[in-house]
């Protein structure tokens, strides 16, 4: 499989996302985000993590205008896999390519720390490698994660089982950690292309480093 | 012309930073604040003296990039 990395001014997770996905036998593209085309040979586009922009005016903001994006939107359209990390998803929430959208943490706290997921649900090409109920440990680094979504919207999600994973305990009770509706951490379009999730699976690939369950979620995405 | 743009999380929306600046000033003994909520401000000089164009425009500049309407509201003034 052939993955794109994208790369704004500011994004910061693009070497880890390179590594797990090379990790797990892909070959990987770093894209800047002047390009206005993706190459035609790719499986996915990766949206990972860092401070696009500076996070100026709202996070993700100003990285959606970027000339890269347009083309993200037609594969997207097209039915191509797309996945958003941390600010990967702030991106493509306001992008308009997943619903919601992401505020500032309840605690205004910068969070960062391994976190457990319950995952909700694995009929997906995300998802597929793990089992429902299942909980893994990934670790969370964000200000703005606490994921909102109006009422109408919600059930439209829930309907659809585009809600993926939601922060939890141990044994896979949701808790509150910044904030998110009914603890949302990760959700997918209606159409089930296009994912997004807060937490860090890139970071989660090696048993030393405190957990490997990273592996599992990312390998969904090439089965 | 100057436009001012007011941006607001919408009525029903948590917004952590009031809250923790309401739960302040609570601590600083300021009796009877019933709510406060934090936004932003962003002013804009334009370069046309037609206040219908404007307003028509700064409208478009919020919609697309200024505001996101999925979680916020926004006021425009224009003189």
């Amino acid at each position: 499989m052939k993955v794109a990395v994208l790369r704004f001014p500011g994004t910061n997770c693009e070497f880890d996302t390179q590594y797990a996905f090379e990790k797990l036998g892909h070959t990987t593209e770093l894209l800047w985000h002047e390009n206005e085309t993706l190459p035609s040979d790719i499986d996915l586009v990766v949206v990972p993590g860092g401070f696009s922009y500076g996070d100026y005016l709202r996070s993700g903001s100003i990285a959606r205008f970027s000339p890269i994006m347009k083309a993200v939107t037609k594969f997207a359209n097209k039915g191509g896999k797309v996945l958003g990390i941390c600010n990967g998803f702030q991106i493509l929430t306001e992008a308009g390519l997943l619903p919601g959208a992401l505020k500032r943490n309840n605690n205004l706290h910068f969070i960062s720390k391994h976190q457990h997921l319950c995952v909700i649900n694995n009929n997906n090409a995300f998802l597929n490698q793990c089992n429902e109920g299942e909980v893994l440990n990934i670790p969370i680094a964000h200000a703005d994660g606490n994921y909102y979504i109006d009422e109408e919207g919600f059930k439209k999600i829930e309907e659809n089982g585009q809600i993926l994973l939601r922060y939890s305990d141990e044994e896979g009770n949701p808790v509150v950690v910044n904030g998110s509706v009914t603890s949302i951490a990760g959700v997918c379009n209606e159409n089930k292309n296009v994912f997004g999730l807060m937490p860090h699976p890139e970071r989660a690939l090696e048993a030393l480093l405190g957990s490997e369950d990273g592996i599992r979620m990312l390998k969904g995405l090439s089965a | 012309m100057t436009a001012i743009v007011n941006v607001f999380l919408k009525e029903g929306v948590l917004d952590p930073q009031g809250k923790a600046a309401h739960h302040a000033l609570d601590s600083l003994g300021f009796a009877g604040v019933d709510d406060v909520r934090i936004g932003k401000q962003i002013v804009i000089k334009l370069d046309t003296d037609d206040k219908i164009k404007a307003e028509v425009e700064v409208k478009e500049m919020c919609e697309t990039l200024l505001a996101n309407t999925v979680i916020e509201d926004y006021t425009i003034e224009i003189s």
